[in-house]
């Protein structure tokens, strides 16, 4: 057994040794063990470097609260997990850590030039030293040259490159009562509350054994607990589980940690649960976290607080050192010195500040032969790597403090006293309430919505043997010393750079945190909070309470990227949206583009095709012949009722009181604001029913819309809706041979030009499928749209593919959709308008039903900025050059080289090659467009201005004859 | 997460299943071409924005898919009340002074 090793007790099963590596170093640990004991029981203390300064550190604690000991623990590329706290991991055979933040190696840090420099880097360094130099600009040399090195030697573990490979589960869960912590009163809690068999009671503790502090003491009292508890069904017992978020009502995240402990993994168990649950009432037995004490040279490798030393001792059987120091301002620390002593470990001295300690305690202590140093400190530490002893000073009455003599240990264990775990009730947003006495905030009023109650020490009471307390940095002979006398361990800030703050005029508590950023580190400050306050409370004179204190954040301890995520990666990121015929267009070589969920094809590549040469094709095929286009992703809505045209005339801009029963309108729908938000067609079926198409990512906001006024505007109409979109699958037929391909395969409807003329909607059968065939056109060439029920469109996609291929047509994408519609001038709602135009800004006022009262935007588009001259209208654009493709979104200007700062006149909404004019065309916005026809104007380009003519937005077929044939 | 009440439904349902969609209690001018382009403004912009209670539409999208109204803290982001659309603001008694 190593020397470090007591020769019994504890709760580690010394029959069962683990091997681990450490920084490549093989050792032994012992069943029970997590790695900051194993490593102890190593005598390894150096287990990191500092943030900053790069100064060896060593474990502090024993727990969640632990600053200094993160490590990054390995399996392969992607299962490595960094900044673990050594404390939390468990560990298992083969095991394999290293130390992080330092380079070459944690034995030599070539990063501790840093410390040589900390002058450098005291409070608010970042704004302060890395200023210039001015001829770089400003803040260049900051993101350039600055920001990086200090980046790479200041910092945490570094992330693992490879995708995580592991599964991440997700429960809810309901409960009467949440216990958070299972220590003796969240254990006794649980009891009382799961006496009522209907009280549903759920207990999480973060560590793998639940008992907390009783671990230490393998008291009988906590097997007959653990039973009872696990023998009631209403009881859910979750341990390795961490409560590290509560929200609103007694919401409450539990991280759940099921395979990190385990040396072999199985692949079908999860890494980690996520647990939502939802509590009646949330009580918290999180405990208390010890206040280290802040003197020169508290940061040591060996430096430990107290109640850890006492838990490595009783509950790992680790003797720590070979001879120890106790610094103190609590009983508590009395109890770690008789620990060590019956453990072995050599106790040179007792260093209490308080100038009458508990006398029963003082005297037990002289009694067992260890020195007790009334009101005295330490002044001061030598070692580099690990302690080596501790300078004595003598606080005299009138406050200074003489350095006396120095004592040789391996070994401090100290305590500042006890602060109350109030971070979840915080989290809730409960009210803090000031203890002078115990100098601590605990628990007070629950916010609104919530039901909290804190039990045992997070409540703040605390009993006789953990009583005394020092809030702030320990009395020393000289300011220059409280240099090295750190508060922040991780985020290396001590207790000079927070007196610096205070005297460069940072009063408040949240302007001193984040000048020092004490308190910012991955621990949120669980071991340094109370003493900042106490030493700002100092430098300011004023009492803590008056100074304010900063909110906990969730998560209580650092969660995982894995847990949010859950199932919801790579092809389950986002719920899938497929039309009935995506197989038939995936099968066919579509490429599909993400359109809201949608996935629609954007075209279809034949073999050794570029883009946009299909598209090219793709757009030949509908302008010469017929195309084939699945429009299912249209938002439909089906508006049924005797008042559905009243209801429309007031919602659309356009009038439908006339529109008969058999005709479509192109409608565009504003918001009151006067503003287009959405377009589509609107078909009667009969006198009270109407199919409506809306554009594919307006579906959902246009139905709440119609679904917002039927309900709350205009409850009187009767009209009713209903969404159709899934309902049916949508094929556009397009170009000049449309009729001849569709003809054949249409019973029930008469398809004569004269019989069924643009802009209008039968019922019949297309292949012997019931369908609503719509006579409308997005591409400017005569046309039909079919509406099959969607489970038929699977069948009917390649009945119309074989009758299109053998017209010698094609099949398109969204792209040629987007360049045939772009030709003939018709807008694309979110492209051409961005929610700040009108109707007529775009075109289309002749579709405002001139004769209504009253519809939705119509008040607002007569708002004097609305009608006034000079607005933005659409137009089309063509470059003089011919050849150039305009990018979209650019700028137009007036001058090639417009003045810095000067406005644009509007800028490019739509561009592209068009095919069938050999030439490219743009769509665009411009103050007061149509009175420029004709006109020059430029778009300023980083390779200069390219000229273009204002043109007609209408590029083909101005006269519309096509879609009359 | 909060927990909703819907008045529809009767059934205090958890946060996601609702859109909140703006302020209660705005009525669209019975006639909007007689305004002026101040109060046309007024009735499109101008909301309050309270420390306090404040009165809110609420949409129950993925449920009955009813609007309906509700009362909110938005100090503690506690609802104190919901009702149905039409009905009138339940009267508030005045926030108690501890």
């Amino acid at each position: 057994m190593s020397r470090f090793r007591t020769g019994a007790g504890g709760r580690i099963d010394r029959a069962r040794g683990i091997n681990f590596t450490f920084d490549g170093r093989l050792y032994t640990g012992l069943q029970g063990d997590t790695l900051a004991s194993a490593l102890l029981a190593n005598g390894v203390h150096l287990v990191g470097r500092s943030f900053k300064y790069h100064r060896p550190r060593g474990i502090l604690a024993s727990g969640a609260e632990e600053p200094n000991a993160l490590v990054t623990v390995m399996r392969d590329a992607g299962r490595t997990t960094p900044n673990l706290r050594a404390t939390q991991v468990e560990i298992y055979e083969g095991l394999a850590a290293k130390s992080q933040n330092r380079w070459p190696s944690l034995e030599f840090d070539l990063g501790a030039v840093n410390a040589l420099a900390s002058p450098l880097l005291a409070s608010g360094f970042y704004y302060k030293t890395f200023m210039g130099p001015r001829f770089l600009g400003s803040n260049k040399a900051w993101a350039k040259l600055y920001e990086p090195l200090i980046r790479r030697a200041a910092g945490l573990g570094r992330a693992p490159e490879a995708p995580d490979p592991d599964r991440y589960a997700r429960r809810y869960a309901h409960c009467e009562v949440l216990v958070v912590g299972a220590g003796e009163a969240g254990l006794r809690a649980a009891l009382d509350a799961s006496a009522d068999p209907h009280c549903r009671v759920i207990l999480c503790d973060e560590q793998a054994e639940m008992g907390g502090w009783q671990l230490n003491a393998g008291s009988d009292d906590l097997v007959e607990m653990l039973e009872t508890l696990g023998a009631r069904p209403n009881v859910r017992l979750l341990a390795r589980t961490q409560a590290f978020g509560v929200y609103a009502q007694g919401a409450v995240a539990l991280a759940q940690r099921l395979t990190d402990h385990l040396a072999a993994p199985s692949p079908e168990t999860p890494r980690e649960r996520l647990w939502q649950v939802r509590a009646g009432e949330i009580v918290l037995a999180t405990g208390a976290i010890e206040r280290p004490l802040v003197f020169p040279g508290n940061d040591r490798p060996g430096v430990m607080l107290a109640g850890a030393v006492e838990t490595f001792a009783n509950r790992y059987g680790i003797r720590p050192g070979e001879r120890a120091v106790v610094a103190t301002t609590c009983n508590s620390a009395y109890g770690a010195a008789f620990a060590l002593k019956q453990a072995g470990v050599d106790l040179a001295a007792i260093i209490d500040l308080r100038d009458k300690p508990d006398p029963a305690l003082a005297a037990n202590a002289l009694k067992a032969g260890i020195p007790v140093h009334t009101a005295s400190v330490i002044v001061g530490t030598e070692g580099h790597k690990r302690v080596r002893s501790v300078r004595l000073g003598k606080v005299e009455p009138c406050g200074i403090v003489k350095s006396t003599d120095s004592i040789a240990c391996d070994l401090v264990a100290m305590s500042g006293g006890w602060v109350p775990s109030v971070h979840l009730f915080s989290q809730s947003r409960g009210k803090l309430a000031w203890n002078g006495e115990t100098g601590v905030y605990s628990p007070g009023k629950d916010a609104p919505g919530q039901k909290t109650r804190s039990v045992g020490l997070c409540s703040g009471e605390f009993p006789a043997d953990m009583r005394g307390f020092h809030n702030g940095a320990l009395p020393t002979p000289d300011e220059k010393g409280a240099a090295k006398a750190f508060v922040d361990f991780q985020n290396d800030v001590t207790a000079r750079d927070i007196r610096l703050a205070a005297r460069e005029g940072f009063h408040s508590v949240e302007h001193v945190k984040r000048y020092t950023t004490t308190g910012m580190a991955t621990d949120q400050g669980k071991t340094s909070n109370m003493n900042a306050l106490g030493i700002l409370s100092g430098a300011l004179e004023k009492p803590v309470p008056d100074i304010g204190l900063t909110t906990f954040r969730q998560p209580y301890t650092p969660v995982t990227f894995g847990i949010f995520a859950g199932a919801n990666r790579a092809g389950l990121f986002d719920p899938v949206r497929k039309t009935p015929a995506h197989a038939g267009a995936d099968a066919l070589g579509g490429v599909f583009e993400d359109v809201g969920l949608w996935k629609r094809a954007h075209h279809f590549p034949r073999k050794g095709e570029t883009m946009h040469a299909a598209v090219n094709r793709e757009c030949r095929a509908v302008r010469e012949a017929v195309g084939l286009f699945d429009a299912s992703t249209l938002g439909k809505i089906e508006l049924v009722g005797p008042d559905a045209a009243e209801f429309l005339d007031r919602v659309y801009v356009n009038s439908f009181a006339k529109l008969g029963i058999g005709r479509c309108r192109y409608a565009v729908l504003t918001n009151e604001a006067g503003y287009v938000i959405d377009d589509g067609v609107v078909a009667r079926l009969a006198q009270d029913r109407f199919h409506i198409t809306t554009t594919t990512g307006g579906a959902g906001r246009v139905f709440a819309m119609f679904e917002d006024y039927l309900q709350a505007e205009w409850p009187e109409l009767r009209a009713w809706q209903t969404s159709i979109t899934e309902q049916f699958a949508t094929f556009a037929i397009q170009g000049p041979k449309a009729r001849e391909v569709l003809a054949p395969l249409v019973e029930g409807i008469a398809m004569e030009n004269e019989a069924f003329p643009h802009m209008a909607m039968r019922e019949g059968r297309v292949a012997g499928i019931p369908a609503r065939v719509f006579r409308m056109s997005f591409t400017g060439e005569a046309g039909y749209e079919v509406n099959v029920p969607a489970g038929e469109g699977a069948r009917l996609w390649p009945v119309l593919l074989d009758a299109v291929d053998k017209a010698g047509g094609a099949v398109y994408g969204t792209e040629a959709m987007h360049v045939l519609r772009a030709e003939k001038g018709y807008i694309i709602v979110g492209q051409e308008t961005d929610g700040t135009m009108t109707p007529d800004d775009v075109g289309l006022g002749w579709a405002i039903g001139k004769g209504k009262r009253d519809f939705v935007g119509k008040r607002g588009m007569m708002r004097t900025d609305l009608i006034a001259p000079g607005r933005k209208q659409l137009v089309g654009l063509e470059t003089l050059d011919d050849k150039t493709v305009l990018e979209e979104g650019a700028q137009i200007t007036d001058t090639p080289t417009p003045a810095p700062g000067s406005a644009a006149l509007g800028h490019v909404t739509s561009s592209y090659w068009s095919e069938a004019l050999h030439r490219p065309i743009a769509l665009a916005v411009v103050a007061g467009g149509r009175g420029r026809m004709g006109e020059t104007l430029h778009v300023p380009m980083p390779g200069g201005a390219i000229p273009v003519r204002v043109v007609s937005p209408v590029f083909h077929d101005p006269e519309g004859a096509r879609l009359h044939a | 997460m909060l927990l909703i009440l819907c008045p529809y439904c009767q059934s205090r349902r958890a946060e996601l299943e609702f859109r909140n969609v703006g302020a209660a209690h705005i009525s669209r001018p019975s006639d909007p071409q007689t305004t002026t382009d101040a109060q046309w403004g007024e009735f499109l912009y101008q909301r309050d924005n309270p420390k306090g209670r404040i009165a809110e539409r609420w949409l129950h999208i993925h449920g009955c898919g009813r609007y309906f109204n509700a009362i909110r803290d938005t100090i503690s982001d506690v609802f104190v009340t919901t009702y149905k659309s039409g009905e009138p603001p339940p009267a508030m008694p005045s926030e108690a002074k501890p």
